[in-house]
């Protein structure tokens, strides 16, 4: 008998038994952490939904606090915020926390997802995490969105006028939809209000379901690894992955080490740039909002940027929203745009990690564009890398199916 | 590697240090947190002392004034009730002022005041928070000898704030910390250094 089985037969008694007897707390625990068995060859390009985790909590934690001396109406808010960074006890602490773990909450989430088009984590079984994962991504643009409005700076309220009036673009509906969101003529204390509502209350909750509903269909079909295959189709005589270690302790213990990584970056940020020259916390919202003088540069918070690049880069209003629209829509599709047998980078051809490293630069550079001022060049070079953006995904059927591959082996490789 | 390879004393200890230091980096991130629910600067500003002014308040008269948003009467005691307050001492729970918490050290005597005329208490009874009322006519009648009624759930108190016995209030009405600037000026949330 393994010594995997003599655990599962220790007999339980006391206060465990009388709660599993109610409550299926140990098979849970055992399902989901001490007994789930992930590739013992992770690297570190999975340590980001651990991370994402993390930054989940600091902003919930910090989020509750903020909401116990924030005001969510026009005539207050800004100066609530000044209250909160200089009369409350800590208070600065707590909101640098919240703002930079905004950006932070994308910057591990990009990551997390390009970790998914390094080893192929999206493809067959594994759709459905990816579709789940582009949801909580939608909902933390949106959870983004609203939250940046709640300052009520000249950037909030201007940045908020400029992608309502998006959906404007849209034929028909278009302007009874915009003032459905905005519940007035323009951005106002309603505005305001309801945007509190979403981002406090729709969207976390939102957030949290689709995180929850993520972690069981991941721990369904099991974690792909960097070899992209298949563990359980190697399995020891206890029926347990040969190449698979437990989540607890062992990856556990590896994800502390860059958890303490990560909060040293954090804390970093949260101390000595908090504003990131203007790149977590934009200059002109430490303004308050005016509803007659328009910002000279307008640009959203640095992760709506690539998306941003591209529909300044379309010289019509509907189709600009479209193709903004598409680009953040368009990854969706992953699962079915890539016709490659083979999941792994590690086993591609030339072909896919051409064009991986050349949407990599692309996104960067989309991501550069969109915060700097509309000038002809920029437009134009936005234009270039917009049709890089679309090319890599709309071309991917063909060059994913005509790319030459290499043996994939049978167990999990480490490369020292 | 087997398990017999392990060396449980240094896993052990690894696992110790790492869950303490978690734990007090934890209880370490949980000081801002805590310390932001205490009164911010902009609540102590505005609980800062209340100066209260005596000149037009005649003998036999009380008012009303808020200190950290909290109700305190300033009552000015005229002979006959100063007279009355030996006279009552039996029905008393507490008499003379010996429970520590319910004055400052320089309210502790027969008239629970720094000067006897200026009874300073805060209007909130010991029960459970209500505004007592004022009621000064003397009814011997009623034995009612003039003091405080709390309409909640009828604490009675004189005119020293003291609580009499048998009713639901524990102790005398709390007397805040204050001082007499000049004599017809008082100071109500800080009994020493500069006003």
């Amino acid at each position: 008998m393994s010594r995997i089985e003599a655990e599962v037969g220790k007999p339980q008694g006391g206060f465990m038994k009388w709660i599993d007897d109610r409550f299926p707390f140990t098979s849970t625990m055992e399902y989901h952490v001490t007994k789930y068995y992930a590739s013992k060859n992770f690297n570190w390009w999975f340590v980001f939904g651990v991370l994402a985790m993390v930054v989940l909590v600091i902003q919930l934690v910090t989020g509750i606090f903020l909401t116990m001396n924030y005001k969510p109406a026009a005539a207050e808010a800004f100066a609530s915020v000044e209250y909160i960074m200089r009369d409350v006890e800590w208070g600065w602490l707590i909101r640098y926390m919240h703002s930079t773990g905004a950006s932070f909450f994308f910057i591990v989430v990009y990551l997390h997802m390009f970790r998914a088009m390094l080893y192929g984590s999206y493809k067959k079984p594994r759709e459905l995490i990816w579709l789940i994962g582009m949801m909580i991504f939608f909902v933390l643009m949106a959870e983004g969105f609203a939250g940046y409005l709640l300052p009520w700076g000249q950037m909030s309220y201007w940045g908020a006028q400029v992608i309502i009036s998006l959906f404007g673009a849209i034929p028909v509906v278009g302007d009874a939809l915009v003032e459905i969101i905005r519940g007035d003529y323009s951005i106002s204390d309603i505005t305001l209000n309801r945007f509190f509502a979403l981002h406090v209350i729709v969207l976390p909750l939102a957030l949290i379901g689709l995180i929850f509903v993520h972690i069981v269909a991941l721990h369904e079909v099991g974690s792909s690894n960097p070899d992209g295959i298949e563990i359980k189709k190697n399995k020891g005589p206890d029926g347990i992955p040969l190449d698979g270690v437990r989540f607890h302790p062992h990856h556990t213990s590896k994800d502390l080490v860059g958890i303490i990584v990560f909060l040293m970056i954090f804390s970093a940020v949260v101390f000595f740039a908090p504003d990131m020259g203007g790149m977590f916390l934009e200059h002109a919202n430490f303004e308050p909002a005016n509803m007659t003088a328009t910002p000279e540069h307008i640009a959203p918070v640095w992760y709506y940027t690539p998306y941003y690049a591209i529909l300044r880069a379309v010289p019509d209003k509907l189709w600009g929203f479209i193709l903004f629209a598409m680009a953040v829509v368009l990854p969706v599709f992953l699962p079915w745009l890539d016709r490659c047998r083979v999941r792994s980078i590690r086993y591609r051809g030339w072909m896919y990690k051409t064009a991986l490293s050349v949407f990599v630069v692309t996104f960067i550079m989309l991501g550069w564009l969109g915060l700097q001022a509309a000038t002809p060049t920029y437009v134009m070079l936005a234009r270039v890398f917009s049709v890089l953006y679309f090319a890599f995904f709309l071309l991917m059927p063909f060059y994913t199916a005509r790319d030459k591959t290499k043996p994939v082996p049978d167990r999990v490789v480490y490369h020292d | 590697m087997t398990e017999d390879d392990l060396d449980r004393n240094r896993r052990h200890f690894l696992t110790v240090a790492t869950v303490t230091t978690g734990v007090i980096g934890a209880g370490l991130v949980a000081i801002p947190f805590i310390s932001s629910l205490k009164p911010s600067a902009r609540a102590q500003a505005l609980g800062a002392p209340v100066e209260v002014p005596l000149g037009s308040l005649k003998p036999g008269e009380m008012i009303r004034v808020l200190w950290r948003g909290r109700l305190v009467f300033v009552l000015r005691r005229t002979e006959e009730m100063l007279a009355k307050l030996p006279e009552i001492a039996d029905e008393l729970e507490d008499p003379n002022s010996e429970i520590v918490e319910q004055q400052p050290d320089y309210a502790v005597n027969e008239t629970r005041s720094v000067k006897p005329e200026y009874l300073v208490v805060e209007g909130s009874c010991t029960h459970l928070g209500c505004a007592p009322l004022e009621d000064f006519e003397v009814r011997p009648a009623e034995g009612w000898a003039g003091g405080f009624f709390c309409p909640c759930h009828g604490s009675k108190f004189d005119l020293a704030g003291r609580v009499y016995k048998s009713v639901p209030a524990p102790t005398n009405l709390r007397v805040p910390p204050h001082r007499f600037v000049r004599d017809d000026l008082i100071l109500i949330g800080q009994d020493t250094g500069a006003a």
